[in-house]
């Protein structure tokens, strides 16, 4: 009997398998985040220099836009030959697939991130490294949060219609907390008087967040997947 | 029982709302504000209505997805619409209080904006029951759950993100005098709410007996 | 976790207004092959996914042996196997990297052989390491069955699964399924090639608007006898 981590293991395993053949996934969510920062900076620089705090809101909205995008390619992929079905039907625990897919989702934002933060850092002159543990932290923190409400949404939206604009309309005001936390987190940690201690209380919101939407997603995957 | 009970809470219910106005005009004025200041009374009452509105659609839709009662999912379809509408009436009524009393229409206001999250949240649910598709019951009731679990952290968010910059509209804590008004106003509000809770439920329930004969129908 | 019969009681389901299945009852045996004909849009495929546990009936109650899905757990479905319409394998992966995705899935004994027999068993012995994407529709067919029968189970769920066979193939998967209803199977196939199911089949059924009825014995062909009740 497959255990529940060896299953989760298994389905990203296979998730980062059929990515590398393709690279589909990974391609179009990166390049669609540097035309999304392109797009911001059109709106946020002015006279050559960025508005304040605009970095901390360009980046963190470019990864929710590319998440979106990411979230729906990669289920809409399961949808295909209807191998979500497969899946459910596999001797696992169902909620051990929703932690693979989960992985792979945090995998590929982390992903870009690693693409956004320098290219922001770079390119709106954000000083991004100057605490970079706890930027770090943020980071992931946020991903985390962003992949577990997202994953869930997209994996029951995966058979329903109207999936394409439904997953933004219901992922946008779900995440509001990691936005804000993220954002304001960020922006702490780049202006001139550094607030850490600030940076560290919008960490623990999304720590909170975190635990909070992952056990709720782990309790509802079952219910919901089950027509 | 309750069919009886109906008409008599009705007729309260018009009779609180028929008394309302008379003892918000005697309440006492707010020291800066003046006159304005008096929709509060049915701004708030309105919000916290919102509020509970989300909580019952959240443990509804929890006990349809795993206690697998198909009347919870019912109550939380009309739960989430009358959250929407009190949500509204939050909306409509804070900008006009906040352009009178602080000479814009919307200023990010801590507890307005965390009811416009979960507004969104809760309109989310009604589109996605109406474009969804067949099955969209269960997935809206997981967007109900999550949408009442929200509910903290959107506040924790938004409280924080809106404290960091001090800003000069503070709302007044409650004089003393102005808490009969307040509690008659947030009761009249919640037996309305009751009301047409249990009356949206109702029509929610018709509609799956008609459907229950359609299908019967066809045997 | 065995059973040796599943058992559908008056099982009805609906979708919103529209009745897929109508108080079917249902009875098939281990080491039986039972056809489940009917026109298109007749509700087989929503019959095999209640089967299957994928879907809940509205009504009525499913039992495996005497256990329901929900008290069979994870370790029932181990023993189900279902093929669909959409074939359920991923184009980008090679044919041994689909199979033995599943069979690590299943956490099955000696994985690479079971692969391995899979693979001869569909004629792909030479392809294995070909993404599915190139195949045919004929082979990704093929492909599926084993997929679907790789764990042995003991449910064995077709859907259509003579589509796009020819008629060497096709005899490959009677052989497959005569193999599976020796080691004492219950096997549910619904196809619309009553031809290629005929020389195995031990029962057949008729979907028709929801409705289930045993298609009646009597002379002519399996065909003939469908028509004569389907037009009744």
């Amino acid at each position: 009997m497959t255990t529940f981590f060896t299953a989760a293991a298994l389905v990203v395993r296979k998730d980062l398998l059929v990515e590398t053949r393709s690279r589909e996934v990974v391609y179009t969510s990166l390049l669609f985040a540097v035309s999304c920062m392109l797009v911001f900076a059109f709106g946020l620089v002015k006279e050559g220099r960025v508005v304040a705090d605009a970095a901390a809101a360009i980046l963190w909205i470019t990864i929710a836009f590319a998440g979106t995008l990411a979230l729906g390619r990669i289920f809409d992929r399961e949808r295909q030959n209807e191998t979500m079905r497969a899946l459910l039907l596999a001797p696992v625990p169902r909620a051990a697939i929703y932690i693979g897919k989960f992985a792979g989702v945090v995998l590929l934002l982390l992903l870009v991130e690693a693409a956004v933060v320098p290219l922001v850092a770079l390119m709106f002159d954000a000083p991004l490294f100057r605490h970079a543990p706890l930027l770090a932290g943020l980071m992931v923190a946020g991903s985390l949060g962003y992949a577990a409400v997202g994953t869930l949404f997209a994996a029951m939206l995966a058979r329903s219609r109207s999936r394409g604009t439904l997953l933004p309309v219901l992922l946008y005001p779900m995440t509001v907390p990691v936005i804000i936390g993220g954002v304001r987190g960020t922006a702490a940690l780049l202006q001139p008087d550094v607030d850490i201690a600030m940076a560290r209380t919008w960490l623990v919101l999304l720590l909170c967040f975190d635990a909070v939407f992952l056990t709720l997603a782990l309790w509802l995957f079952e219910p919901v997947m089950t027509e | 029982m309750t069919k009886r009970l109906f008409p008599v809470a009705v007729l309260l219910c018009i009779g609180m709302f028929a008394y309302a106005p008379f003892l918000i005009i005697n309440a006492p004025y707010e020291s800066t504000m003046g006159l304005v200041q008096k929709i509060f009374y049915f701004h708030v009452s309105t919000a916290i209505t919102m509020f509970v509105s989300a909580f019952v659609c959240g443990i509804a839709s929890a006990i349809f997805l795993f206690g697998r009662r198909p009347g919870a999912d019912r109550v939380a379809v009309a739960a989430a619409e009358l959250t929407v509408l009190f949500g509204l009436i939050v909306l409509a009524s804070g900008p006009l209080w906040a352009r009178k009393a602080w000479g814009v229409w919307w200023q990010w206001d801590a507890r307005l904006t965390s009811t416009l999250v979960m507004w969104l949240v809760f309109q989310a649910y009604l589109l996605l029951r109406r474009f969804g598709g067949p099955g969209s019951e269960k997935l809206s009731a997981a967007v109900a759950v999550f949408g009442a679990a929200l509910v903290p952290f959107v506040y924790w968010s938004v409280n924080m993100w809106r404290t960091v910059h001090p800003t000069t509209n503070v709302v007044p804590s409650l004089d003393p005098s102005m808490r009969g008004p307040f509690l008659w106003c947030l009761v009249a509000f919640l037996l309305l709410y009751v009301l047409m809770l249990s009356a949206r439920t109702a029509l929610e329930n018709r509609r799956a007996r008609l459907d229950a004969l359609y299908l019967a129908l066809e045997d | 976790m065995d059973f040796t019969s599943l058992t559908l009681t008056n099982v009805s389901r609906h979708f919103g207004r529209r009745r897929a299945l109508a108080g079917v009852n249902l009875t098939a045996e281990a080491g039986q092959i039972v056809a489940l004909l009917g026109a298109n849009g007749a509700g087989k495929s929503t019959l095999l996914s209640i089967a299957a546990t994928l879907l809940d009936a509205s009504s009525g109650d499913v039992r495996y042996g005497r256990m329901t899905a929900r008290e069979g757990g994870h370790a029932l479905r181990g023993r189900i196997g279902l093929l669909g319409h959409d074939l359920y394998l991923y184009p980008e992966l090679t044919a041994t990297e689909n199979l033995r995705f599943f069979a690590d899935l299943y956490a099955l004994d000696s994985p690479g052989d079971r692969v391995a027999a899979a693979l001869a068993s569909a004629a792909l012995q030479d392809r294995g390491n070909d993404p599915v994407s190139s195949f045919s529709r004929g082979m990704r067919q093929r492909l599926a069955v084993e997929r679907a029968l790789l764990h042995e189970p003991r449910l064995a769920l077709l859907d259509e699964p003579f589509t796009g066979l020819d008629d060497v193939s096709s005899e490959t998967l009677r052989a497959r399924l005569s193999a599976l209803r020796r080691r004492g199977a219950i096997v549910l196939v619904t196809t619309h090639e009553l031809e290629a199911i005929e020389p195995i089949v031990d029962a057949a059924y008729l979907l028709g608007r929801g409705r289930l009825e045993r298609l009646a014995a009597g002379a002519g062909s399996l065909r003939d006898r469908y028509r004569r009740q389907a037009q009744a």
